[in-house]
């Protein structure tokens, strides 16, 4: 289970995690929603250890991993996959060999081995014939796909997705989302995805969080969610402008 | 008056903190190096990269060095008629400075620059944050294999350099010059040392570390996207190239007193 206690976090003075508070639902499609530039990347950092927070705790089934060090969290982060906004795929290497990283950093196995994994997760995220070229070769949502592929090539027990469907086309977006949904089905894996795609959130979300003034300031099922009498989680649905308070302007 | 002071020591404060930083780095990288895994494969292709690659470029610098060296020279002593010295001057010039510091730089040009693109563009496209997310240690990865190829294939590339180098001084001056062959020769042997060229060695194994470094961290550290990296990679450059330039200076005063 992943819980986040009163997280703050500080960017040359200007705060953007304000004692947040967040319980991630295990084996569950969790996803956080706010608009661009409120410091959702930054949480799901924090979550992988790539930021460390200003105070606060965040507990990785029961171990708080702001107070590990980094060797341990080097052991911690092979429960986690990650899946980012641009793929950030090795572009020196082949789609192949990207998959194959992971497996072949951990796993001791034979090449053979190692290959039927590759063949196997890149036909799990809808490809084939892909393994021989470069990432240069594909297009954004192929990208994607395989940045999926080598997410989930150690079969981890978290996936994090940081905007899965930013800059795709609506059918590539129904397409990801798609392959969201299956690959927690197929895996049973703890999910967090970052989105501002109301509909696509609503679509596929077990547990939906809007973070907003480096808070967390609704959350709960979907359906809850949508009905919020929160005006601020309305605007963000209805996709009006948020008015600042004059305190914040 | 304290406003003064404190704008005139931020220059410095940033410097120390830089420094800082590179020193930390270094300290890593010579960490990961004796811890597994160890990636000789990652490690043969960036020497593949930093010496086989460099080679033509270090063979041309080389060659034309010793060519100009020793046209200038023999102007010089033709004055005095000790033309019988050019070849020692330049072989000495050439082992002892113009090998290894002309061959950095050109190399810090080639290979530096490209670490320094290279780990700036791996750093805003988060291929750096996906390498810590798969456990995967950056500066083991990527950091580590280039200062060792650094230091090896300095020395490695000064070698071709200083005898191609001795070859083409030794192509003008004996060819067309017409300087007696023997006495060109038989002046390098009794004049110039083996340490002249074992010291020029050290000195371009200490050369590869910090055009290796200062690459490596000026593309580790990029900021702000495809403006960032081109300005890390220019920066590699000129502050990697000065720094060659002031510890050959220091190097050279304990090496050859």
């Amino acid at each position: 289970m992943i819980k986040l206690v009163k997280v703050s976090k500080s960017f040359k003075g200007q705060k953007v995690l304000d004692n947040l508070d967040l319980i991630v639902e295990p084996e569950k499609i969790n996803i956080i929603i706010g608009r661009s530039g409120s410091g959702k990347s930054v949480l799901l950092k924090h979550i992988i250890g790539l930021i460390r927070p200003d105070s606060g705790q965040i507990f990785v089934d029961g171990i708080d991993i702001t107070k590990i060090n980094e060797k341990t969290f080097n052991e911690m982060r092979k429960k986690f996959g990650m899946l980012f906004q641009e793929a950030a795929l090795f572009d020196s290497m082949t789609v192949g060999e990207n998959v194959a990283f992971p497996i072949k950093e951990h796993r001791h196995l034979s090449q053979k081995k190692v290959d039927e994994i590759v063949n196997e997760k890149l036909i799990q995220v809808g490809l084939t014939n892909v393994a021989h070229k470069m990432p240069s070769e594909l297009s954004g949502g192929m990208k994607k796909r395989v940045g999926l592929a080598r997410a989930i090539a150690l079969d981890p027990e978290i996936i994090l997705f940081d905007e899965p469907t930013t800059g795709l086309d609506p059918i590539m977006c129904s397409a990801i989302n798609n392959l969201i949904v299956q690959t927690q089905e197929h895996t049973k894996a703890t999910c967090i995805v970052i989105s501002h795609d109301i509909e696509s959130t609503f679509k596929i979300a077990h547990k939906v969080a809007m973070l907003y003034h480096g808070k967390i300031i609704e959350e709960g099922i979907p359906g809850e969610v949508k009905v919020s009498g929160n005006p601020v989680v309305r605007q963000f649905i209805e996709g009006r402008q948020i008015e600042q308070s004059p305190k914040q302007k | 008056m304290i406003r003064i002071f404190e704008s005139a020591g931020r220059p410095f404060v940033a410097f120390v903190e830089e420094f800082g930083r590179i020193l930390l780095l270094l300290i890593s990288a010579t960490a990961w190096l004796f811890r597994p895994p160890f990636r000789f494969r990652v490690v043969l292709k960036q020497m593949e990269f930093v010496g086989v690659k460099s080679i033509t470029v270090v063979l041309i610098t080389g060659a034309f060095t010793g060519m100009v060296l020793a046209l200038q020279t023999y102007h010089g002593f033709r004055m005095f008629g000790g033309e019988g010295l050019v070849g020692s001057t330049l072989t000495l010039a050439i082992t002892r400075e113009l090998g290894p510091v002309f061959t950095a730089l050109m190399v810090t040009g080639r290979a530096g620059s490209a670490m320094a693109a290279e780990i700036g563009t791996m750093k805003v496209t988060e291929q750096i944050d996906a390498l810590y997310t798969m456990s995967v240690s950056p500066v083991q990865f990527l950091i580590m294999p280039r200062i060792v190829a650094g230091i090896l294939m300095l020395p490695v590339l000064t070698v071709i350099s200083d005898f191609i180098g001795i070859v083409g001084g030794y192509f003008v001056g004996v060819k067309l010059l017409n300087i007696n062959s023997g006495i060109f020769m038989a002046r390098i042997v009794e004049i110039v040392d083996l340490d002249d060229i074992f010291n020029g060695l050290i000195k371009s194994a200490c050369f590869g570390l910090i055009l290796a470094l200062v690459g490596c961290y000026k593309g580790f550290y990029t900021t702000g996207g495809a403006e960032g990296v081109g300005k890390a990679t220019t920066q590699s450059v000129v502050y990697a190239s000065v720094a060659i330039l002031i510890s050959d200076y220091f190097l050279t005063s304990v090496m050859f007193r």
